[in-house]
């Protein structure tokens, strides 16, 4: 699960956005447009000359507008697969105590007696103009509900990614420096170890250790409304702690292998020959340039961090949008199903355009394509 | 004889019994005379309950999409909620099930038990301050019985054909005599709201133990002592802290680390282990719950007696109860009624396993070839386990029984009470008749076995208005063999109620009544460090 999450989305959207479409020679990431294109100010549309003048504004531009039709794509593919799942709200809201009556009036009520295709119309409609509606199951606000959800879910990645980034580029630095020593080799094998573990026994084991046995964090690790900063940070520590050690070896190799692949090169052994500290040549020569994979593997993490945690957020006892979205596709509640399917979907493909962006700005030769 | 003991203790706790009473009826039911002292003073002493404290409860069952409004409890956490914040009109004594006063005081039917009337109490004030009046408790029922209801409880109401007051009474009238009602009204979906609870069915407002103060669904609910409660012997502690934790694992982890006093659900494959740790007590409850492997009685090759009858004799039960509950659990006898129900039938001889008799049954029905058995692990915990050891157990009387693994999504819509031959769960009901008639009635909806006897549906409806206790029982015995030995019915065993609580929690009641004590160990216990 956990590695299935960060790797199928995100690599569509790239696909999607860097293949499908004729971009525009002068933001083209790959580098390898036709040589036709060099006429490109002769055509001369508006947004032709645009977007050589200003090639990162015409790239987040056209993102933007692709986001807007993806998201809409995926609001089409969760309504189809909500009402292709086996019974209706309806039937699996009420489950085994269902009557036929009971049934009908909640059909009746939620107009879900109607095709399928003006239903969707429907709520397309308030979703547009931002109402999401209300949930079909508790008949509260879905944006309200989300809200706290989300806040929960954002708080819990935040101090994880704050972590876990900076420690793992670290890790991987250092690795570079004791490269086949024995540091590299103790951090390797750690990092391994964590990420081969399945998240949730990661989670069993600090369970053990730190809250059954020596009784020193705060489980479970429910958050709400009444409680202090001080104790939400403490009642987050064990998931973060988790979260970190998941997160953290995919980070650390890529790190290692893209700063690896790179002092392989010319200029790292020219450097070398100055006299140069190692250090400084990793962190100086090395580091920028090898900085566009990483940022995607990042990127990848933290949209994991996001959308991907709801193993942990149930071993944790934690209100998450994960458990949230999961309970309402238990019963179908479509408004909900949808809102969360959508911010999912919206963070995914504003992380990857970020990160796509950062690769270009750290890297000259990706905005100055020869 | 236990269950005896522990009645009179019970009733010693509850002061409705004094030493020389107690005594009296404890030796003449066969405890020594040592034992008999002893048991009094435990039970005196436990009398004495302590009050104050935060109560925390890990439970699992609840999700975010809870709803606050009675008529829409589905979850074992709502349950719980529910019973803490309101009241019913009659609640079930824990060990005897019998009905006993809540908000209404007294009650009495018609010769024809067709129509009840109900006092209600007075001096009773709902949460908001204002008086509980007639009006309050008609305009609840008929929330749950009107056209638009999308009521839980829209079954049992369904007999009720006309709500009233009449002054301060509640009168209840019925399509035909039912000597059961009160019973009926126990339903924990029957809070008691004010206004009926049309305006703002969620609010929380009740005339319970204990206010509603927080209410996350899916996260946690919190809930502070009612000072004006119109009971004195509950609510001993000062607020309540509902956690949902729907992970087994988690559960165990904060109740044995003392973060929680209490969980429901305790696995039994972990149970042993955590009977081990040094702070934590096993709450195991016999119940009415009954896992069940049901064919229907009118569809081919089921519809075939013999075949049904081999089918039943192949059950191994002591092992089901063994493996599938860790002997958490009593064996069944292919009727949906155990001890803990009123008016139970004694003496029916217990169906055991009996390769032999399968065989020659199996042989007499002339049906060859695979049986068809449909499964999923939400019909019940372990449920396609149980159907792997039915397979194993089956074989060694020459049948072959395939069984098919079904997805949990929809289970209970596509598989359960549409399929010919599954595997599924039901939770008990609070009187014979209402068991039998949701599930064994001709025209009930949901008759999973298609039990479609004209001839049992009358004696059922006749024992519904027979008011004659010795005359009822005879014809509860007549419906239990008729299902046993002719029904669609296997049913393996009874599971109980396991949850557990750290030593400091006192006063538990184990209730037949449903699991949790009923719902309302929060509002029962106390805590004494």
């Amino acid at each position: 699960m956990a590695a299935l999450g960060p790797d199928t989305g995100p690599a569509q959207a790239t696909a999607a956005t860097a293949g499908g479409e004729s971009l525009p020679q002068s933001v083209a990431v790959s580098g390898t447009e036709p040589p036709a294109m060099a006429t490109g100010p002769v055509t001369g549309s508006v947004w032709r000359r645009f977007s050589l003048r200003r090639p990162l504004a015409a790239l987040i531009l056209q993102r933007l507008g692709l986001s807007v039709g993806l998201l809409f794509a995926v609001s089409l593919m969760i309504f189809g697969g909500v009402e292709a799942l086996p019974g209706d709200f309806a039937t699996t809201y009420l489950g085994q105590s269902a009557t036929p009556q009971a049934v009908e009036n909640i059909r009746k009520d939620l107009g879900l007696d109607r095709p399928m295709t003006e239903r969707y119309v429907s709520w397309l409609g308030g979703a547009v103009q931002g109402d999401f509606g209300t949930s079909w199951a508790s008949r509260n606000s879905v944006s309200e509900q989300i809200g706290k959800r989300l806040g929960n879910s954002l708080f819990l990645a935040f101090f994880a990614a704050i972590i876990s980034v900076p420690l793992a580029v670290a890790l991987g630095m250092l690795a570079v420096q004791y490269r086949n020593r024995l540091p590299d080799k103790i951090i390797n094998v750690v990092s391994l170890a964590a990420i081969s573990l399945p998240e949730f026994f990661v989670g069993y084991l600090l369970i053990l250790f730190f809250a059954v046995q020596l009784g020193v964090a705060t489980f479970p690790s429910t958050v709400y409304d009444s409680m202090g900063f001080g104790e939400r940070l403490s009642a987050i520590a064990l998931p973060v702690a988790t979260l970190v050690l998941v997160v953290l070896a995919h980070m650390m190799r890529m790190t290692r292998a893209a700063i690896l692949n790179v002092m392989a090169s010319a200029y790292v052994e020219t450097a070398e020959l100055k006299g140069l500290s190692a250090f400084r040549i990793i962190a100086r020569h090395a580091a920028p340039n090898a900085v566009a994979p990483v940022i995607n593997v990042i990127a990848l993490n933290l949209a994991y961090l996001v959308v991907g945690v709801v193993v942990v957020e149930v071993v944790f006892v934690y209100p998450g949008m994960g458990q949230y979205m999961v309970d309402a596709v238990t019963v179908r509640d479509m408004p909900v199903v949808q809102a969360c399917g959508l911010i999912f979907a919206a963070f995914y493909i504003f992380l990857n355009m970020a990160a796509d962006l950062l690769a270009i700005i750290a890297n000259p030769r990706l905005r100055h394509p020869r | 004889m236990t269950e005896y003991t522990n009645y009179l203790a019970r009733q010693v706790m509850l002061g409705k019994m004094n030493r020389r009473e107690f005594m009296g009826r404890a030796l003449a039911a066969g405890v020594a005379l040592s034992t008999a002292g002893t048991l009094f003073a435990t039970s005196a002493q436990a009398q004495e309950p302590k009050r104050g404290g935060n109560l925390k409860l890990g439970l699992e069952g609840g999700s975010a999409t809870d709803s606050n409004d009675p008529a829409k409890f589905l979850s074992q956490v709502m349950f719980c909620i529910g019973r803490c914040w309101g009241d019913m009109l009659v609640e079930s004594e824990p060990l005897t099930g019998q009905p006993v006063p809540a908000l209404a005081e007294s009650w009495a039917p018609s010769a024809d038990a067709a129509t009840w009337t109900f006092k209600i109490r007075k001096g009773v004030k709902f949460h908001d301050g204002k008086d509980l009046t007639i009006d309050d408790v008609v305009k609840t029922l008929q929330r749950h019985t009107d056209e638009k209801s999308e009521s839980g409880a829209l079954g049992v109401m369904k007999s009720i054909k006309e709500i009233k007051a009449d002054g301060d009474d509640l009168v209840l009238v019925l399509t035909e005599g039912n000597a059961d009602l009160p019973l009926l009204l126990t339903d924990y979906h029957l809070v008691i709201q004010p206004g009926g609870g049309y305006d703002n069915p969620g609010a929380g407002i009740g005339t319970g133990p204990y206010k509603l103060s927080s209410f996350e669904p899916g996260v946690r609910t919190t809930l502070e002592k009612n000072a004006d409660d119109w009971r004195t012997d509950r609510g001993f502690v000062d607020s309540i802290e509902i956690i949902n934790m729907n992970d087994a694992t988690a559960r165990i982890a904060a109740l044995s680390s003392g973060q929680v006093h209490y969980i429901n659900r305790v696995d039994p494959k972990t149970v042993n282990l955590l009977k081990r740790a040094p702070n934590v007590e096993i709450l195991s409850t016999s119940g009415r719950g009954h896992y069940v492997f049901i064919m229907h009685c009118n569809t081919a090759p089921f519809d075939n007696v013999d075949l049904r009858m081999a089918l039943k004799y192949a059950m191994d039960r002591e092992n089901m109860v063994k493996t599938s509950l860790g002997g958490y659990g009593k064996v069944g006898n292919d009727f949906p009624i155990n001890e803990t129900y009123a008016l139970f039938p004694e003496g029916i001889e217990q169906r055991a396993y009996d390769p032999d008799k399968a065989a020659f049954h199996y042989k007499k029905s002339g049906h060859s070839g695979p049986v068809l058995l449909r499964t999923s692990d939400v019909a019940f915990p372990g449920a396609v386990d149980a159907a792997v050891l039915y397979q194993d157990s089956a074989k060694k009387a020459g049948i072959e029984v395939e069984v098919k693994r079904e997805p949990g999504d929809g289970y209970w819509s596509n598989v359960w009470n549409v399929q010919p031959f599954s595997t599924s769960y039901w939770g008990g009901r609070p009187t014979q008749d209402q068991m039998y008639s949701t599930a064994y009635l001709s025209s009930a909806d949901w008759n999973d076995t298609r039990f479609l006897r004209p001839d049992f549906d009358k004696i059922l409806l006749e024992a519904r208005s027979e008011l004659d206790e010795t005359k009822r029982k005879d014809m509860y015995r007549t419906m239990a063999m008729t299902v046993r030995d002719e029904g669609g019915l296997i049913l393996p065993m009874f599971n109980d109620f396991v949850n557990a609580s750290t030593k400091a929690v006192k006063g538990y009641v184990h209730d037949i009544g449903n699991d949790m004590s009923n719902g309302y160990v929060a509002t029962r216990v106390w805590l004494d460090a």
